[in-house]
């Protein structure tokens, strides 16, 4: 087991330096826009350089006068020595300006992910052991319509109706107009009474896969053997479902969760952008359309780790919980 | 899966066969077998009904429409211009005299003077001697010589010509005042009319009248006809009325009364042709106009149109090279295998969503013109999914190159590029089919996503989210429902569409299903 482990991690980190490499040479292919408009800005002030002197000084200073190899190997240097450097857009360190909104997107990711679990668990039970019933063509053609849902059509829809018809939530933003007159209580409230249209968004969206998921898996384990057996032998129906079939259920269930562990701090791009929440996601969607390098290799740098550890997780879990996987 | 159904024959079918006839027994094929499970599925059956609904709007409905995709519409606007304002004179206006000096505290003096009823007042110690020539109209003289005339009404003189002298404008103002029509001045004969017109034999010589007509701004020139028109427009307690300039421009005019200042605003409707933007549903257009006053319900058409073909584009892409890649990692195995599995790895770990809005806001850095850039599109986008169709293929493969088939081909001696494309592939197709439905669904979704952001698909090219970019001006989404949910709604049945075949197509390939 150790050793499987360690293989996967060192298979990773090889993995990782292949995704920066593409990420990085990504990066420098694009046309340098930030510098360049910067460049731009500076020459035109009264007394300055030419353009061309000032771009030559800029990439100079970004580290982008060097070839793609070498800025690589420089900007991998730097990273796995923890200078992450300063973001070009938001004027700070990488590393402060990213502290300052994974908060939000973590917060965000994990009450709408309890939510989710909350939702479709018990949905996708009911749904499998009542197959082909009304119940279950409904959760199902739910969970469907959930998948199906563009989350900037079903985001404007709730933001019609909530916002601006029933005026509940405001449009956008994470703090009314009054935040700062409140007090620490009716600034918590503010910012939840903010944050349920974002997570609504979220759980409807993103809660229909994992509904099916359970319900593809609780079909697989009432076809079962096993359970035949218990219901031969006399138990009630109540016992068998969730004492022998949901237990069972639970092992995919439990590997599936452990794996979406790590992607709950990568930030809902697309709903923190349409409400404009400062999360993780709308920061690096500002910093990506203004071409902040800095930034924006490390953001995808640390989706790619997410992505990497939750495979990892997943894989192991498996083998934690479901005591007839071995691995070697 | 070469299950028989019997069916029972048909009571009007002869009963002659034998009961191990062969003909009793109804034999299906695999694809029959599919296609059986699969409209037995209601779900399924609702989601080919939306996908074929979606199909026919999309590409017949842009050849039935009658607008084109970027046909622009135009409608008559009317702008409301502040042309003049008219105010009634209520206060005396004084007319002095040529070569004679009288200042403002001699004319309040004068004022007193009238007000109380006197005959003669006295400013700088000089007498004056006031006349009261008829209602509102005094005139004043020292000794002999008239200094000047006040008088509410007004002399005005014609657009074209000099003023008439002060002794010949009171005379008129006299004749106004009193309802003469006839009167002489140092022997010349001059006619008063009932509308205020002061004639010397046939020719003009000016106008009285209470109302003073100012122009809006110095761009405006008042005519003596418009002013007359406007005038008895304003004595008729009229709201509106036209005037026909003398080079034959007609327009209309709207009259205010404001109480406040007792004046009233004329303002001149000119009606200028502009973009039919954001125009309700209608007959003409059933879905209204958007921003581009372009026809709501067109765009939708053709919209629906790129979204499939990127879709199909993309899906088509990222197949074939999952296939390739899949198919060849499953075969070969070893170091070919750990090659292929390894770049996929690397792929998988690449955040798509991220690296596609980097590039789509290169790409409009760049200028790229919309129709290249949507085929760099569906390129990028194919380029990213190809992935986890090829770890579908492969595991498929691993699996399928064990069975004993596979070493009849192989005993065979049938060539390598054969056995994997032409005996493992084709038992690889259902799984492949349902993913790339549901695959469909998610790319077209991804396609929406980034045309929503300005990303994707650019104009003039519709496609369902860039219709819905508009969105992002609050004011559209809380007043033009018709721009957004309708594009909304064409994204969700298509891809609901999408969903329901491809989970209907997943269970009827599943052999162990029952029903």
């Amino acid at each position: 087991m150790r050793n499987y482990i360690i293989k996967r991690i060192l298979l990773s980190i090889l993995i990782l330096f292949c995704v920066t490499f593409v990420l990085y040479v990504l990066m420098r292919s694009l046309p340098a826009s930030f510098v360049e408009t910067m460049a731009m800005q500076l020459a035109q002030a009264p007394g300055a350089k030419p353009y061309e002197e000032w771009i030559a000084q800029l990439n100079a200073s970004y580290g982008l006068d060097l070839g793609i190899v070498p800025g690589y190997l420089k900007w991998l240097g730097e990273f796995v020595t923890g200078q992450f450097g300063d973001s070009w857009k938001w004027n700070v360190p990488v590393v402060e300006e990213f502290k300052s909104s994974i908060g939000l997107s973590a917060v965000m990711g994990i009450i709408a992910f309890v939510l989710e679990l909350i939702i479709a668990i018990p949905l996708g039970v009911i749904a499998a052991t009542k197959q082909y019933s009304r119940a279950d063509y409904a959760i199902t053609a739910g969970a469907l319509v959930g998948i199906s849902l563009p989350t900037f059509f079903f985001a404007t829809l709730l933001k019609l109706v909530f916002s601006v018809k029933l005026g509940w939530f405001d449009l956008y933003g994470l703090v009314g107009r009054d935040y700062a007159q409140l007090d620490a209580m009716g600034q918590f409230l503010d910012k939840a009474n903010h944050l349920v249209l974002p997570i609504a968004t979220l759980v409807i969206v993103s809660v229909g896969s994992l509904m099916r998921y359970t319900r593809t898996n609780m079909l697989e384990v009432l076809n079962a053997d096993y359970i035949r057996t218990a219901r031969a032998k006399g138990l009630s129906e109540h016992t068998v479902i969730y004492k022998h079939a949901f237990r069972n259920t639970l092992i995919p269930l439990v590997t599936i969760i452990g794996g979406s562990l790590p992607g709950l701090f990568s930030g809902a791009l697309i709903t923190e952008t349409l409400f404009s929440l400062p999360g993780i996601g709308y920061n690096s969607y500002q910093s990506m359309v203004a071409g902040d390098i800095p930034f924006t290799m490390f953001y995808l740098t640390f989706i790619a780790v997410l992505t990497l550890a939750s495979n990892l997780l997943s894989d192991i879990l498996y083998a934690v919980v479901d005591p007839r996987v071995r691995i070697s | 899966m070469s299950e028989a159904i019997k069916n029972t024959p048909a009571g009007n079918e002869p009963e002659h066969y034998s009961l191990n006839d062969d003909r009793r027994v109804k034999v299906l094929s695999p694809g029959a077998l599919v296609a059986k499970r699969f409209f037995r599925n209601r779900l399924a059956v609702i989601g080919l009904a939306m996908l074929v609904a979606m199909f026919v709007f999309s590409f017949v409905g842009g050849v039935i429409s009658p607008y084109g995709q970027d046909e622009q519409f135009f409608t008559i606007n009317t702008l409301e211009r502040e042309y003049v304002g008219v105010s009634v004179n209520s206060s005396y206006r004084y007319s002095v005299a040529e070569g004679q000096d009288f200042g403002a505290l001699a004319q309040s003096e004068l004022l007193k003077a009238i007000n109380a009823g006197e005959e003669s007042f006295t400013y700088k110690d000089v007498t004056y001697t006031v006349v009261n020539e008829g209602e509102d109209l005094y005139s004043v003289y020292q000794g002999d010589t008239l200094v000047v005339v006040a008088a509410k009404d007004i002399f005005n003189a014609p657009d074209s010509g000099s003023v008439p002298s002060l002794e010949i404008r009171l005379a008129a103002l006299r004749a106004y005042v009193n309802g003469e029509t006839d009167f002489e001045v140092d022997g010349t004969a001059y006619t008063m009319d009932e509308d205020g017109n002061l004639l010397e034999g046939g020719t003009e010589l000016g106008y009285i009248s209470r109302f003073i007509v100012s122009s809006a701004d110095s761009t405006v020139v008042v005519t003596r006809d418009f002013k007359e028109k406007l005038e008895e427009a304003i004595s008729d307690n009229a709201e509106d009325f036209v005037y026909t300039s003398e080079d034959g421009t007609e327009a209309e005019y709207i009259i205010s009364y404001d109480a406040y200042t007792s004046s009233w605003s004329v303002k001149q409707m000119t009606e200028t042709q502009v973009y039919d933007r954001y125009s309700s549903p209608s007959l003409k257009h059933w879905l209204g106009t958007d921003t581009n006053g372009m026809d709501m319900l067109t765009r939708l058409m053709y919209g629906g149109r790129v979204s499939l073909v990127i879709g199909f584009i993309v899906v088509g892409i990222a197949g074939v090279l999952g296939v390739l890649m899949g198919g060849l990692a499953g075969y070969f195995g070893k170091w070919v295998d750990n090659l292929i599995m390894r770049i996929v790895d690397v792929f998988y770990c690449i955040p798509s969503t991220p690296v596609i809005i980097i590039l789509g806001s290169a790409m409009d850095a760049m200028r790229i013109d919309p129709m290249i850039r949507m085929l760099y599109l569906m390129l990028i986008l194919g380029f990213l999914s190809w992935p986890s169709i090829a770890r579908l293929v492969r595991g498929q493969i691993l699996s399928l190159r064990e069975q004993e088939f596979m070493t009849a081909t192989e005993a065979c001696g049938i060539r390598t590029w054969h056995r994997i494309f032409r005996h493992l592939i084709p038992n690889v197709i259902p799984q492949l089919i349902v993913t790339c439905t549901m695959m469909l669904g998610s790319t077209i979704i991804t396609e929406a996503t980034l045309s929503f952001l300005g990303l994707g698909v650019k104009f003039p090219f519709a496609s369902w989210g860039n219709i819905m970019n508009d969105v992002n001006n609050a004011y559209v989404m809380t007043n033009y429902w018709f721009i957004w949910i309708p594009a909304g709604v064409c994204l969700l049945i298509t891809v609901l569409g999408f969903n329901f075949v491809g989970d209907g197509l997943r269970d009827a390939f599943d052999p162990k299903m029952k029903r």
